[in-house]
């Protein structure tokens, strides 16, 4: 359908985190202003308006997407992971315990892309090098912490899941 | 021991035997361990809530109509076509709050919404609450505003030659209007010793502006009830001042007023003072009775701005052949931007801050910050220090090569040294300079490496000083800087409440620390609330790089307080005196005997027993009778300083003057890590910005006025991939007078990245960059320069430089 021809007001079918949600959403909207103003899940954040900054990175069908500038229709019938997703009822991913260990969050704003960016590396490798993690997140600009304590959250967070230990044990040995 | 289920639960979690005699042996418990932050995870699960993230029932959305214009005067606003729109609620613009502001109460020169004139482009006009965000875009939009186009200026020397273009009216009939402030100190003579100098170095220096760019925009909510209080949320880093600052413009009782300062996703000195959107959303809310929100745009944000200041730099130093720095003279122009700010304090530290770690004979400066019709300059991490730090740094490289001297022994001549006063009088007491410099020297085998390394590549070294906070408020009041509010829970559980502002920094996490060492409660039995101008004691913000020296010693003397009742309380129980009961590990046990013991809550329930009600208000306030005598010598005065050095390496392309750093060592005398990985955080985070200053950023504008970049994908902000190594070196100089000997760590380390950075690429390749940013087309261009006049004759080629150089170094 072209974009004149969509109605105002669409409904449609969205799955997000795992849940399937039949919304109403204004047919202009981002997937990230429906995931924040739609569904109310505003860990997705907007820095930059225009896909610069990677603090709305999100999943999308496992690969990091970048949820500002993608039309909410290209999102339909994939499945959505935010960073309300991440974690399970058990706990925080190793990532976000990983991160805070390390200290890898300050102001926090770009956390929650940072984690996704690196949740999308640590699919596919499972031990990433320094230089890999580095290109995994250029995507996401961090303004508080230089990277560094990111790069060593991903780093452990990486060992404790191939150890399947968690974060912090891993950190005392 | 008998203890109900719940306190079993307690006594099961708290520390074992082993655990409380290993207490009694060391120092600290919770200070100085690499420990979490109260609010990591919340963080990095999504769920900390940010401003944007508030969203109030039935909540209007604003936008702020902005000038095209550099400089006009407005002579009409139509808004008659906007209110028609469907979904518009209300339009203000500058006649509904004609009240100038400004966060320096001497110089407020700026309306929420411009009254007569506009000063920049981006300057606010009118503001609309409407339905929607579209709808409030469209109904700016359909706002008519005739302007009379004035000319204008964007350089600053320009300006200050042309009084007769004011971008603001004069102060005094006669005076130049364009001059926002004019500093002129001296200390020592200044010309004599200048006169006298084996050695003098003159050198221009260009800072170009640069802006913090948080990853969060600035954002603001406000909510007037009909009773007529005033709630507003904003992402501000000085909740205290905002809240003044509200009721004052608006005539609203100040009481009546509640300013609530959410997580601030970055700010750096961005959100250090009031801004329109906060007025406007609070207007518009008392207009319409809604809650109203506005969220500024990326672009907008470029537009706030209230980054660093460009500044000319005009160093005249002098040196005699030892490499003692006999006298500096500076002159200094400040491109202010349209408003003034804390441009007054800016100029100021422009001459105030440099004057640290090293001992200069005699010192004078000029500053002229001057009005032009750019967005206005503020403070950056590092507040009008890091330009004039760059200059003199570099400065000191030169002489040391003039002088044949390793440029890390010409620093170890002028060391300042420790309770002493600076030549401009400050009083600096805890000095750990000489470690930071030993620190870096050794980290980065700066040995091995200086004039050594093969051409193109480099090390430079740097050092600085910063404030911990300043002695004198911004407003002129005798109360404590900082107050922090304790309440018990019978459960063990302790509320502290700070106005504090948490801007990423770490100062929740910080007063936790505090709390958990001095009542021995587990860290997750602390709740922070703060900065909340209804339940939190003032604070006066989080600039100036002063939380943790203050809000720590507030924490201290009120934990300090509690702590008393309840050894006292468990003495009496035991039969005890008070000072052999310690409180740690989640218990109140015997010193001597650490089989005797109590749950913490237990302890705290004697003592509520004994004393009533367990709370404690504590409270800091800056020494006053220790700042120079002279005018202006309260500015820069500091309860204690920062010490840092720096050594960086770069490497540099002569083909292309592409400029790669490849590692900086950051060595910073905090006084005492509180929690050495948030002290790590703040120097990477500042070395990162520093070396972004100095290689990729340039907050710079057309000839129209216009920003030439305001967005994150044109104005160069580092990735990942681009930013360099950082190593971090903790030095521990341990002040008399910070909390556990604590001083900051949240700006000083960004100083000397620059200079590093300026003196490691003369180190590579034989150029001096005065001129910031270090961009391809710059370096080249000063290595052709360099080529052009090596192949004359005229220098020697700096390929077989390691040949001319007989360097001096230590214990020559």
């Amino acid at each position: 359908m072209r974009c004149w021809e969509r109605p105002l007001i669409e409904i449609i079918r969205l799955s997000v985190n795992g849940d399937s949600h039949e919304i109403g959403v204004p047919s202009h909207y981002t997937l990230l202003e429906t995931l924040r103003y739609v569904l109310g899940l505003t860990g997705s954040k907007q820095g930059c308006d225009k896909g610069d900054c990677g603090a709305c990175t999100v999943l999308l069908d496992g690969l990091p997407t970048l949820s500002c500038i993608l039309p909410v229709q290209e999102a339909i019938g994939r499945q959505v992971t935010t960073i309300e997703g991440l974690a399970d009822p058990d706990g925080p991913h190793a990532l976000q315990d990983a991160l805070d260990l390390t200290g890898g969050a300050q102001c926090g704003f770009c956390t929650p892309g940072i984690l996704m960016s690196a949740a999308a590396l640590l699919n596919v490798n499972s031990s990433p090098t320094r230089q890999e993690i580095r290109e995994a997140l250029s995507g996401n600009l961090c303004r508080c912490t230089g990277y560094t304590k990111i790069y060593e959250a991903v780093e452990l967070a990486a060992r404790a899941l191939r150890e399947q230990r968690p974060p912090a044990e891993v950190l005392r040995s | 021991m008998k203890l109900e289920d719940f306190r079993q639960k307690q006594a099961e979690k708290a520390a074992s035997q082993e655990e409380l005699r290993r207490a009694l042996e060391s120092e600290f418990q919770i200070i100085g361990r690499r420990l979490r932050r109260t609010d990591g995870l919340a963080k990095a699960t999504g769920r900390a809530v940010y401003t944007d993230d508030i969203s109030l029932p039935g909540m209007l959305h604003g936008k702020i109509l902005r000038s095209p214009h550099p400089h006009a005067r407005i002579v009409s606003i139509d808004v008659s076509a906007a209110l028609e729109l469907e979904g518009v609620h209300a339009i203000i613009t500058g006649s509904d709050m004609p009240v100038p502001y400004g966060i320096i109460p001497w110089t407020r020169d700026e309306y929420p919404l411009c009254v007569d004139k506009v000063r920049h482009v981006g300057d606010g006009v009118a503001a609309v609450a409407a339905v929607d965000e579209e709808s409030a875009e469209r109904a700016i939009g359909l706002i008519d505003v005739e302007y009379e186009v004035l000319p204008y200026h964007l350089d600053p020397e320009a300006a200050l030659e042309d009084p007769d273009t004011p971008i603001h009216e004069p102060r005094r009939p006669g005076e130049n209007g364009n001059v926002s402030k004019h500093v002129h100190l001296e200390f020592g003579e200044v010309d004599r010793l200048l006169a006298e100098s084996d050695v003098i170095v003159e050198g221009e220096y260009y800072f170009e502006g640069t802006t913090h760019t948080p990853i969060e925009p600035h954002c603001a909510i406000a909510h007037f009830d009909p009773g007529g209080k005033l709630t507003v949320w904003s992402a501000t880093q000085v909740p205290h001042y905002l809240h003044r600052e509200l009721a004052r413009v608006l005539d609203i009782d100040v009481a009546k007023v509640r300013v609530v300062q959410p997580p601030v996703g970055g700010a750096f000195g961005g959100k250090s003072e009031p801004f329109d959107l906060e007025f406007c959303v609070a207007k518009l809310a008392m207009i319409t009775g809604r809650p109203v929100k506005i969220l500024y745009t990326r672009e907008e944000v470029f537009y706030a701005h209230r980054g660093r200041h460009p500044m000319l730099m005009r160093y005249k130093t002098g040196a005699s052949k030892d490499g003692r720095i006999e006298a500096v003279d500076a002159r200094t122009i400040l491109d202010g931007g349209g408003y003034s700010s804390f441009g007054l304090v800016t100029t100021y530290y422009s001459g105030q801050l440099i004057t640290a770690p090293y001992q200069m004979q005699s010192y004078r400066f000029d500053s002229t910050r001057v009005y032009t019709n750019k967005p206005c300059c503020g403070p950056k991490r590092g507040h009008g220090s890091v330009q004039p730090r760059f200059a003199i740094e570099v400065q000191l490289d030169k002489i040391a090569e003039s002088l044949q001297m390793d440029p890390i022994e010409l620093r170890r001549r002028n060391l300042l040294g420790t309770d002493t006063r600076t030549v401009n009088e400050f009083r600096v007491i805890s000095n750990g300079f000489p470690q930071c410099l030993e620190a870096v020297e050794r980290a980065s085998s700066w040995r091995d490496k200086y004039r050594k390394l093969p051409y193109g590549r480099g090390v430079g070294v740097a050092g600085s000083c910063y404030i911990s906070g300043t002695n004198y408020p911004i407003y002129p009041n005798e109360m404590p800087q900082s107050a922090v509010q304790l309440q018990v829970d019978r459960s063990g559980r302790v509320a502290v409440f700070c106005g504090a502002s948490e801007i990423g920094q770490g100062s929740d996490s910080m007063l936790a620390y505090i709390v958990s060492e001095e009542l021995g409660v587990p860290i997750d039995y602390v709740r922070i609330q703060s900065a909340d101008t209804d339940l939190t004691p003032v604070d006066l913000g989080a600039y100036s790089s002063r939380v943790t020296f203050m809000c720590g010693n507030a924490c201290i003397d009120a934990a300090r307080k509690i702590k008393r009742q309840v050894r006292d309380a468990v003495a009496e129980a035991w039969g005890c005196r008070p000072q052999h009961v310690a409180l740690a590990g989640g218990w109140a046990f015997d010193r001597s005997d650490t089989e005797r013991k109590l749950p913490i809550s237990e302890a705290f329930n004697l003592a509520e027993a004994k004393f009533g009600a367990l709370g404690s208000m504590g409270s800091y306030n800056t020494p006053k009778d220790i700042h120079g005598d002279y005018r202006g010598g309260t500015i820069g005065s500091s309860p204690a300083y920062s010490f840092t050095a720096h050594v960086a390496e770069v490497s540099v392309d002569p083909e292309t003057g592409f400029v790669e750093v490849g590692k900086i060592w950051i060595a910073h005398d905090c006084g005492r890590a509180l929690n050495p990985i948030l002290v790590e955080g703040q120097m990477e985070g500042s070395a990162y910005m520093g070396f972004a200053e100095a290689i990729m950023e340039a907050h710079v504008f057309k000839d129209s006025g216009l920003h030439n970049a305001p967005s994150l994908l044109d104005y160069k902000i580092p990735t990942s991939l681009d930013t360099p190594e950082l190593e971090s070196l903790i030095i521990e100089s341990l002040d008399p007078e910070g909390p556990y000997g604590a001083k900051e760590a949240g700006e000083g380390p960004l100083h000397p990245s620059i200079p590093a950075i300026a003196n490691a690429i003369y180190d590579a390749v034989g150029v001096r960059m005065d001129r910031l940013p270090f961009t391809p087309p710059r370096v080249w261009a000063a290595l052709r320069e360099r080529g052009r006049l090596e192949a004359a004759g005229q220098l020697t080629p700096w390929k077989e430089r390691s040949a001319i150089s007989q360097l001096t170094a230590v214990g020559d």
